[in-house]
């Protein structure tokens, strides 16, 4: 029954062409002046482009140092895209638009 | 001036040994501690094995952990190049002596959208460092950092930085670089890393590589400035110090034979001195080999060891030959005194040999070393590179009190003609041994050109090899000039029937005086028997005469009795 339900969940999703959900990891350094400005840019950039379909984590390398060697990190700011897939990377304080569009494969929408 | 007096007062800087053989000699001790060094180099030079093994050997030999941040090869790769250098990187990560970082840039997944730093990699770097207290840090190669970001001036300015906080962080850092077109690194790295630089080159002459390393600046110390050959083999980099800088080694007056009794005689009767070099040369066929295998065979009898390296002939084929003149090397080699190393001069360059042949006898340490011969070095270089490089063996194989032999082959017949790849001056003993034609046979003529620090003699000695083994003999000096060969023996024949001659004659004359002797004897018997006889009737005639007396003053007596007893008149 249960699996019924799910079905045409599914399928509704897909026919309407419901805009894919954004999940974006922005990695920072403390209070930094390029981290805070890449921090307002994102923002503003999601409300703007990707309002209600987007899930932002900022998350703070210096208080995780481990995970800068997981995700590869080198240069900061940088925002991960996850997913869709592919994984996109963009570094920098985001301050670029239309850069960051066609980083997000999001010409089309700009 | 000014530096100079500076350096001598203030105290040197401190330095991090490497554990690369032969570099912190060259290096006076290592490269700076706690500060950034440059390896440059291009593909393929020994960058990447060099930086490892200054991490390994960190961790291993001088108990500092490294961290090793690699922005080309992954950590797995690493591990396994290693691997067979004999060093084993997991366990040396599960130890926690070492972390290894592998950094991934994939230009075509990175959009720049403004404004960054490398802030990422320092938080990477200083994570590694702070979580096993790494003291060594090797970055390579940073500069794959241009190729995967695109603002350079962010780049340069981040690099710059980082060295900085490298040096704060009191670390001993390698970082590495490929070499551009006229400067040492592509993206001048040598611009920020001002301490000490290293060269290494890979170089083809004709056909035969040689690996070579330079140390282009070392602010603040004294450091060897020539190319260095290195050599890269199963046990990681060695690199070779191509001369000691001072003269001042030890020497010995301790002497040993050479193997041919009468050789030694030449030398003052003891041989050479220990720790010697010495060089046999002589035309095509001439015995070099035979005497260098009664060297060899004379070291082993004593219990020395001794490592053969031969450049021309195969071990086996050595041992066939000496054998054909009474001698088994076998026993030596299976008993593990007497060790072969063959090889081909073409196989590698000069330095490679040279290192090859320090290498060994690092290992095995012999106290006598026979190359033979070196002429055939020349193939793979030039006269003055074969001279460079025996020079540098002799000062290492002095050093260590090893005495070597050399043989070498002369072209030319010409007795003072220097053919000897120069190092007949370097040499403490020379054996020259040559063809001596006469008389329509070619004999072998040895002596000794010189042998410092002893009597030696100065004769010619024929030099004769026969199935009993190598033999001296004194060349016959006659009217007709010096004698070999059968001209000697034949000379010597016709003195020996002289001689008989000679004898029979003195035994004639002998044997005449003892006739002479023997009659005067004879004749000096019948005097004798004369004398005694006439001595004889002389003795009775005074006998006689002495009766008659007596008988007359008795007959007088009675007759005066008679006469009246008138005793008065007596």
């Amino acid at each position: 029954m249960s699996f019924q339900n799910q079905d045409p969940q599914t399928n509704g999703q897909s026919d309407n062409e419901e805009p894919v959900h954004y999940q974006l990891k922005l990695f920072v350094t403390g209070a930094s002046p390029n981290s805070l400005r890449a921090i307002i840019n994102t923002k503003e950039f999601c409300e703007h482009y990707l309002k209600n379909q987007y899930d932002l984590e900022i998350i703070d390398v210096y208080q995780q140092p481990l995970i800068a060697q997981a995700e590869q990190i080198i240069a900061l700011p940088m925002l991960i895209k996850k997913f869709p897939l592919p994984v996109r990377r963009l570094i920098g304080d985001m301050s670029d638009t239309k850069k960051v569009l066609k980083g997000l494969e999001l010409e089309n929408a700009g | 001036m000014f530096n100079q007096n500076q350096f001598s007062t203030t105290q040197t800087l401190p330095k991090a040994p490497t554990g690369i053989t032969g570099l912190d000699d060259i290096t006076g001790g290592g490269i700076p501690k706690g500060r950034p060094t440059l390896i440059c180099g291009e593909a393929g030079s020994g960058k990447t094995l060099f930086s490892v093994e200054f991490i390994i050997r960190g961790a291993m030999e001088f108990n500092e952990p490294g961290v090793f941040m690699s922005f080309e090869e992954k950590a797995e790769e690493l591990a396994m190049n290693v691997t067979s250098l004999g060093f084993d990187l997991q366990q040396l990560q599960a130890e926690k002596k070492i972390r290894i970082d592998h950094v991934h840039i994939e230009r075509s997944e990175i959009e720049e959208t403004g404004e960054y730093d490398l802030d990422g990699l320092f938080i990477r770097l200083g994570y590694a460092i702070d979580s096993i207290g790494a003291k060594r840090v090797v970055l390579d190669t940073i500069e794959n950092l241009f190729s995967g970001l695109s603002n350079p001036s962010i780049l340069r300015a981040e690099l710059r930085r980082l060295f900085q906080w490298l040096k704060e962080k009191g670390v001993t850092a390698i970082i590495t670089g490929e070499k551009g077109d006229g400067t040492l690194t592509r993206q001048g790295l040598e611009e920020y890393v001002s301490d000490c630089v290293i060269l290494l080159d890979h170089r083809v002459s004709n056909q035969i590589s040689t690996r070579r390393l330079r140390i282009v600046k070392y602010r603040g110390t004294l450091h060897g400035t020539n190319e260095y050959p290195f050599l890269i083999d199963e046990e990681g980099i060695s690199v070779l110090p191509i001369t000691a800088l001072k003269l001042n080694k030890e020497v010995s007056s301790e002497r040993i034979s050479s193997g041919i009794p009468q050789l030694d005689d030449m030398l003052g009767g003891q041989g050479f001195f220990c720790g010697s070099s010495i060089l046999v040369s002589g035309t095509a066929g001439t015995g070099k080999t035979s005497i260098a295998s009664y060297f060899a065979n004379e070291t082993c009898k004593r219990g020395d060891k001794c490592i053969y390296f031969a450049f021309e002939e195969s071990p086996s084929q050595i041992m066939r030959n000496m054998l054909s003149i009474g001698l088994d090397l076998q026993k030596y080699v299976d008993s593990g005194l007497l060790h072969f190393r063959a090889s081909r001069p073409t196989l590698n360059g000069l330095e490679m040999h040279l290192l090859a042949i320090h290498k060994e006898i690092k290992k095995l340490k012999p106290q006598v070393v026979i190359l033979d011969p070196i002429t055939n070095l020349v193939t793979v270089g030039s006269v003055s590179e074969v001279k460079s490089m025996l020079i540098r063996l002799i000062d290492f194989l002095q050093e260590e009190q090893i005495t070597v032999m050399f043989t070498a082959l002369t072209l030319n017949t010409v007795v003072n003609e220097q053919t000897d790849e120069g190092v007949s001056s370097l040499v403490d003993a020379w054996m020259l041994v040559r063809d001596i034609e006469f008389n329509g046979e070619r004999n072998r003529g040895l002596y000794m050109m010189k042998s410092r620090g002893m009597r030696h003699s100065n004769q010619v000695r024929e030099f004769v090899i026969n199935d009993k083994g190598l033999d001296l003999i004194n060349v016959y000096l006659g009217p007709d000039g010096v004698l070999t060969g059968s001209a000697r023996e034949t000379h010597q024949m016709n003195e020996e029937t002289g001689k008989v001659i000679y004898n029979h004659g003195l035994s004639r004359k002998d044997r005449e005086i003892e006739r002479k002797r023997k009659a005067l004897e004879a004749k000096i018997a019948t005097l004798q028997s004369e004398f005694e006889s006439a001595e004889e009737e002389l003795n009775r005639m005074y006998v006689e005469e002495e009766l008659v007396k007596a008988v007359a003053e008795k007959t007088r007596r009675e007759m005066t009795k008679m006469r009246g007893g008138n005793d008065t008149e007596i």
